[in-house]
């Protein structure tokens, strides 16, 4: 018998809150997990505190607990299902941490939980450093030489030894956080001690540099019987140096001889089989360029992220298989899951290239550190598929979504060349753009090989596009061209540009001269055997393989790849519209890039096209496919962005129309709108140069809103206070080509308020409304969310739904909107409409049980809110509170203010649900990563402004026998009021001051609310960076402060004198 | 524009760029699977009458260095890929996919949909095939490639002609020429071996009188029946020396204990196909060559036990003497390219051959 019979509830843990490091690739091999499990008839027990993640739905565990993953809790799930097993290896680091906890800690033991897939021994001999080197020396596995360090006196002797540079990594931190590259001793001084302070052990490896060697990535499977395989080798074009997560990585590796393959297989495999893995494992390995030495960088005795790419990338499901693995199956007794000869005991064979990029969000973070290094800074990324690694790497740059479809920044031209050089030595997120810029300008690939250290392969590949560029410039609208042009890989997109005509055009003389891309199966076996696998991707050749179906069928765009304000929400959202289409009869078609997630699974949806989300590319597969329609509302901004141009050729937009979408984007005609159904906005108007900005900005009156049109999640959104404010922001943002209009708006102190709702174009269904803790001026995805509502009214509440209604209804609205409200004394003002899918669809979900993107695909599939069973109006609230807590990723971003306001800034969200608020919301923050201490100390340091509304907080703080620390002038304002409180120094002042108050952990919390005056070094952004990178909770927003307090107050009883 | 095409003898044409020989070669159009490796298979003499296809669209990224090769002059009749690199990157790298094609007068074509053959063939079986410029017809290039004669004699074409000698300070293993891998003896001198390669012709005579610790019958092109001699000789030596048969070999010592062979239904030329132990079930990633395979209904009543075989189709590609100390594998065990987990074969064998003459 295969299977473990001796258990039957198994308890997994999932990897909790979306930040850099550990985004949806969890949420993918979790639900893979889950369903694997229950496809055995385990019962399964699931603990995430994530809500925005599939494998939380019901339908994935027999029993969710949306709680925080801390030992508390997971104890508390533990006592109370009495699992027989955990499989901790799913989950990410996170899960895996949590793992050896409970065992440590004797909660497995005591319950007589078993652990599957790693044991703790190879945990531990996988994370722990010293003893992962002592395996590597007697499995005689070189390793680079290091030295485990508790202190920075070891560190500098460390050093002495083997000279600079040197590596920091901290134990057991995620995604390699607050670790880098020291070239001297400043370097060493402050990475180390931010290391150390990091690390839950307290303890780093130092290591001598081996950047510049090639890193190339083995993704391994073992089973009980010993057998193992290799799903996927993986060649990072960014050699070592650069974290692995950061790097635009191929695969399968194309520059390894059979024979440096088969030495790094071999080393893969020894260890796994030496670390007794049952499950999925991944190795990374760094080959030096010029022999046969290589190193083992790193070993992760669990799935990954690398282990998501290389399952999309093979076909070959490794959290799935490795999920049977643990509970006693051997590959070979499993299923191949697209070949129907073949076990899961088989290695993938590649007949296409497949190239992934990480998507950044320093368009976001426009202040943040963008220098790349061994601290992975990206929140996503894309995968692209190609029978050429021109057409996969151009595909990348096309699914990206970073507003270019060609190897080509505009802004990159003004660059001279000594700043490009600088950039490209420095590496940061767009040196692959630079590295072309270079090359266009005439540098050599010898030079840049030189200077860049990336192979000479992929610098040929990328020079020959650069010369065909050439080319297209001398032979404008050339039909041979153009064919040259697209078997390359080169968007329709690119061509207009340089031949300056629309995109349109040459799609034209694409059709007339029938040059369309046919698709290639992803079959893991490069032909080998016959597939029924329904994964396709494009490519200019001769034999199509994707047959269509004479089904009716339904196209659902994605979201591509996540960033800041647009998360694993929208996947989430993506499925379930994929699963309602299924259950209407429909075939269901996907077209999505991004390998991390749950939609891209393809056995999710009816047909899997893994494709970049342009017009051109989306176009293809509707010529192809003929669907009835196109699903934009659950992709995003990306699909939204893309209804106009299907639309003009001719695509069937399904639900709400595309002049209903630009009648709540377009500014005018949102205006007209409200007027015409008697509802109100803050005032405002679109400029188009800073002489407007300034008469509008006379005219509503300071303070004021401004931001770009057409913006995601706030980007490049900001407050003014003031004329010089407003003439900083038109300066700073008008180099943007996408910049103008600028929309400036009344900015109205009040609650802020979210719904979301269902239409059928004549009637909504509301299922609920979220009320925001934290007042309007901080972006809603930043904000702590609470359903039901609680500080309003039943009359505001009422206006709230009616204006819904209205909206909807004068919209035509088929399928989901979102509207966002500011409540001033019950006055309701419609703050923005979105006519799609927001990022609270999963929250608003789960909390109340309403399948909101099922409906709302139904809806625009003609069901009627009535045929689905749901009346027009609001749900009944629910007596259970819960919040959405944002969760961010500061500590992996250096140089990013972590203050809140318009501009969103969270990765991730968590979910607290409770009888009281208070208990939710408890819950909620310690899920978030917030520790709430009972005592201790709070350093206050807050701008003239808030001063008396801080003082309230500072009584509060005083009552429940905090300390309190503050700077001079908060100090003097306390005092003044009777409150006793510590003055610190301010920085720069000899220690202690401010700064050193926050690093040696004198306090447990920083109220930090000194603006930062957009300026990056300023004292209120050194004060939160300091608060950030010692892990103490920084809380720059008074309304956040309060609730932290209501919380602290509701568990803790105060000493008080009768 | 596309200069040149692949005419299969079905009439069906790829269309592409030439590059390497001009010469018109006839040969059976295979599909090599295997993600890295090219160098190897292409100077691999077991692909003496065959047209290479590469299933992977990138091929001469690496180059090709000096180390790598399988034998000297390489032996396969044409490469078919989706696209070659001329720029190639590896700091062993000496010359690129162009200049080797061109320098050992071997045709081959870039820009086709592999893809497309790969799965032409899967669906219709094995055929033969030639490359041919576009000016040639279909009919022309069908006809040429039915009055091609190669085929019978690929041992012959590839077998040394004189033995010459490997020498070690280990156990003394003669080698019979079958169309040998580098790799194998490779294999034999990374273990110290003595090794004697000798032509496929040589005689029980000649190769009794140099006493060898084990005979290994090498892999090599071709068919079974071509050979008989080779199977006749050893039928001769199996009794009294350790015996191993790989690739061709195998199926040699197969037929001479009695089996008979059937060709398979396609054949295959994998790097990592998974094997199945017989009695432990436990599955290695071997690197397979096979186009005939042992008719399971005849090993009744032989001598002959089943070790292994393919995982998929359960084809029987391992068999052992059940009296003598001999066996034989399809797979190769020297690997070259393709995963190195069979390399315990050569162990084992060793471990028969009782060293008489260690000095």
């Amino acid at each position: 018998m295969p299977k473990n019979e001796d258990i039957q509830k198994i308890l997994v843990i999932g990897s909790g809150p979306i930040v850099i490091g550990q985004a949806a690739e969890f949420d993918y091999s979790g639900t893979q997990a889950c369903q694997a499990l229950k496809e055995e008839g385990y019962n399964v027990v699931l603990a995430n505190s994530n809500p925005a993640t599939i494998m939380t739905d019901h339908t994935f565990a027999d029993q969710v607990y949306m709680e925080p993953l801390t030992i508390e809790f997971l104890t508390k799930i533990i006592r109370k299902e009495r699992p027989d097993a955990l499989l901790p290896t799913l989950g990410g680091q996170t899960a895996l941490n949590l793992a050896v906890e409970l065992e440590k800690t004797g909660i497995l033991s005591t319950y007589g939980v078993s652990l599957l897939g790693s044991t703790l021994d190879s945990i531990e001999q996988a994370e722990d450093r010293e003893l992962f080197r002592s395996l590597m020396n007697e499995l005689d596995e070189p390793v680079p030489e290091s030295a485990i360090i508790t202190s920075l006196e070891q560190a500098r002797t460390f050093v002495d030894e083997v000279g600079f540079p040197v590596i920091v990594r901290p134990a057991y931190t995620l995604g390699g956080t607050g670790g880098g590259m020291c070239y001297n001793d400043e370097q060493l001084n402050d990475i180390v001690q931010n290391g150390l302070a990091l690390s839950p052990v307290h303890q780093c490896l130092l290591e001598k540099s081996i950047a510049g060697l090639k890193e190339v990535e083995y993704e391994v499977i073992r089973d009980r019987k010993d057998q193992a395989i290799v799903v996927c080798n993986m060649e990072n074009i960014d050699p070592v140096g650069i974290h692995t997560g950061d790097s635009i990585v191929v695969a399968p590796s194309q520059t390894l001889t059979d024979r440096e393959h088969q030495m790094l297989r071999n080393a893969s495999l020894k260890i796994i089989r030496a670390l007794e893995i049952e499950g999925g494992c991944n190795v990374q390995l760094a080959l030096d360029p010029y022999s046969f030495d290589y190193y083992v960088i790193e070993v992760n005795p669990r799935v990954s992220r690398s282990s998501a790419l290389a399952s999309k990338a093979t076909g070959y499901p490794i959290a799935k298989i490795a999920a049977k693995i643990a509970v006693g199956y051997a590959l070979d007794e499993l299923e191949h899951p697209l070949i129907p000869e073949a076990t899961a005991c088989f290695e993938p064979q590649l007949d296409y290239v497949v190239t992934k990029f990480p998507r950044f969000a320093f368009d976001k973070f426009t202040s943040g550190d963008r220098t790349l290094g061994t601290q992975m800074k990206a929140t996503g990324e894309i995968m692209a598929i190609g029978r050429t690694f021109e057409q996969s790497f151009l595909k990348g740059i096309r699914s990206l979504d970073i507003g270019t479809n060609e190897l080509w920044i505009r802004s990159l031209q003004h660059l001279d060349e000594e700043q490009l050089i600088e950039r490209m030595m420095k590496a940061d997120d767009e040196r692959i753009f630079i590295v072309a810029e270079c090359m266009r300008r005439g540098m050599s690939v010898e030079t840049l090989y030189e200077k860049t250290e990336i192979d000479r392969f992929f610098l040929e590949k990328i020079h020959k596009l650069i010369d065909f560029e050439q080319y297209i410039l001398d032979h404008p609208l050339d039909v041979q061209t153009i064919k040259q042009a697209k078997q390359l890989g080169f968007s329709d997109g690119h061509l207009a540009r340089v031949w300056n005509v629309s995109e349109d055009e040459i799609y034209n003389i694409r059709k007339e001269h029938s040059m369309l891309p046919i698709y290639k199966q992803v079959d893991s076996c490069a032909g080998m055997y016959a597939s029924d696998s329904t994964y396709f991707y494009s490519s200019y050749e001769d034999e199509n393989e994707s047959l269509p179906s004479t089904n009716k069928k339904v196209l659902v765009l994605g979201s591509g790849p996540i960033r800041i304000g647009q998360g694993i929400e929208f996947d989430y959202a993506t499925v379930h519209s994929v699963l309602a289409i299924k259950e209407l009869g429909y075939e269901a078609i996907i077209m999505n890039n991004n390998p991390e997630t749950v939609s891209t699974d393809f056995t999710i949806s009816d047909k899997l096209y893994f494709e970049p989300l342009t017009l051109e590319d989306v176009m293809h597969v509707i010529e192809l496919e003929q669907p009835i329609g196109v699903i934009v509302q659950f992709g995003g901004q990306t699909a939204i962005n893309l209804a106009a141009g299907l639309e003009r050729r001719g695509v069937n937009i399904l639900g709400t129309s595309l002049q209903a979408i630009d009648q709540a984007e377009d500014r005018d005609k949102f205006e007209q709108l409200l007027d015409e159904i008697d509802l109100i906005r803050p005032r405002g108007q679109a400029v188009f140069n800073l002489h407007e900005a300034k008469g509008v900005a006379e005219d509503i009156g300071y303070p004021l809103l401004v931001r770009p049109s057409y913006v995601i999640g706030g980007s490049r959104m900001e407050i003014v206070y003031d004329q010089i404010e407003l003439e900083n922001y038109v300066a700073k943002v008008r180099d943007y080509s996408d910049a103008f209009p600028i929309l400036i708006d009344q900015y109205i102190t009040g609650i802020e308020v979210d719904v979301d709702a269902i239409s059928d174009g004549e009637h909504t269904f509301i299922p609920g409304i979220m009320e925001h803790i934290e007042r309007s001026g901080v972006h809603s995805g930043d904000s702590i969310a609470v359903y039901p509502p609680y500080r309003l009214s039943e009359q505001a509440k009422q206006n709230i739904v009616d204006a819904t209604m209205k909206i909807s209804q004068t919209l035509r609205v088929q399928g989901m909107i979102n509207i966002q409200f500011i409540i001033q004394d019950d006055e309701v003002y419609v703050l923005e409409v979105n006519p799609r899918a927001s990022r609270t669809i999963p929250f608003l979900s789960k909390i109340t049980s309403v399948p909101m993107a099922n409906m709302a695909t139904k809806c625009m599939l003609g069901e009627t809110l009535q045929s689905l069973g749901y009346a027009s109006g609001i749900l009944e609230e629910r007596s259970l509170v819960s919040v959405k807590v944002p969760v961010f990723s500061f500590e992996k971003l250096r140089s990013v203010d972590t203050t809140l306001g318009p501009e969103m800034k969270s990765t991730g969200e968590a979910i607290g649900y409770a009888e009281t608020m208070e208990k939710a919301l408890y819950k909620g923050l310690i899920a978030s990563g917030i520790s709430i201490p009972q005592e201790g100390a709070v350093l206050l340091t807050v701008a003239d402004q808030d001063k008396e509304e801080m003082l309230d907080v500072a009584k509060r703080f005083h009552h429940l026998s905090f300390e309190l620390y503050a700077t001079k002038g908060t100090a003097a304002f306390v005092r003044s009021h009777g409150v006793p409180v510590t003055e610190v120094a301010k920085i720069g002042a000899d220690e202690p001051n401010v700064l050193s108050t926050i690093r040696q952990g004198n306090v447990q919390f920083v109220v930090n609310t000194l603006t930062s005056g957009k300026q990056p070094r300023s004292d209120g952004f050194r004060i939160r960076r300091e608060a950030v990178e010692h892990g103490i909770a920084c809380l720059t927003n008074l309304d956040t402060a309060e609730a932290i307090l209501n919380v602290i107050e509701s568990t803790t009883f105060s000493a008080q004198p009768i | 524009m596309h200069n040149a095409k692949l005419v299969l003898e079905d009439g069906t044409e790829f269309l592409g760029y030439a590059f390497g020989s001009t010469e018109k070669k006839v040969g059976e159009v295979i599909i090599q699977t295997g993600m890295t490796g090219y160098q190897e298979v292409l100077s691999d003499p077991a692909h003496a009458n065959h047209i290479v296809v590469m299933s992977y669209p990138l091929i001469g990224n690496y180059g090709l260095n000096h180390d790598d090769f399988e034998s000297i002059e390489p032996a396969v009749r044409g490469l078919v890929v989706r696209e070659k690199c001329d720029l190639p990157s590896n700091f062993r790298s000496t010359e690129s996919m162009d200049e080797y094609t061109h320098a050992n007068d071997i045709p081959a074509i870039e820009g086709i949909d592999t893809r497309k053959l790969s799965r032409h063939i899967r669906n219709n079986g094995s055929m033969k095939g030639v490359i041919v410029p576009t000016s040639t017809t279909t009919e022309e290039a069908q006809t040429h490639i039915a009055s091609a004669t190669n085929g019978t004699n690929a041992v012959q074409e590839t077998s040394t002609v004189k033995p010459y000698v490997v020498p070690g300070r280990g156990k003394r293993i003669v080698l019979i020429d079958l169309g040998l891998k580098h790799g194998i003896l490779r294999s034999l001198t990374n273990r110290n071996c003595h090794v004697t390669v000798v032509p496929f012709n040589y005689s029980v005579e000649d190769i009794v009188r140099l006493q060898p610790d084990g005979i290994i019958v090498s892999n090599g092109p071709g068919k079974i029946r071509d050979i008989e001699s080779v199977t006749t000789a050893v039928k001769a030596l199996i009794h009294q020396i350790p015996l191993l048969g790989i690739g061709l070999g195998h199926l040699v010592l197969a037929s001479a204990c009695g089996a008979r062979i059937k060709d398979t239904s396609s054949g295959r030329y994998v790097t990592g196909l998974p094997v199945t132990h017989e009695k432990t079930k436990i599955t290695r990633f071997t690197s397979m060559h096979q186009s005939e395979e042992i008719i399971e209904e005849s090993l009744e009543n032989l001598p002959l036990e089943v070790i292994e075989r393919i995982a998929d189709d359960g084809s029987i590609v391992s068999v052992h003497h059940t009296n003598y100390k001999a066996f034989s594998v399809q797979y190769n065990p020297e690997s070259a390219p393709g995963p190195e987990e069979t390399s315990y074969v050569f162990d084992h064998f060793l471990s028969y051959c009782s060293a008489k003459h260690i000095s």
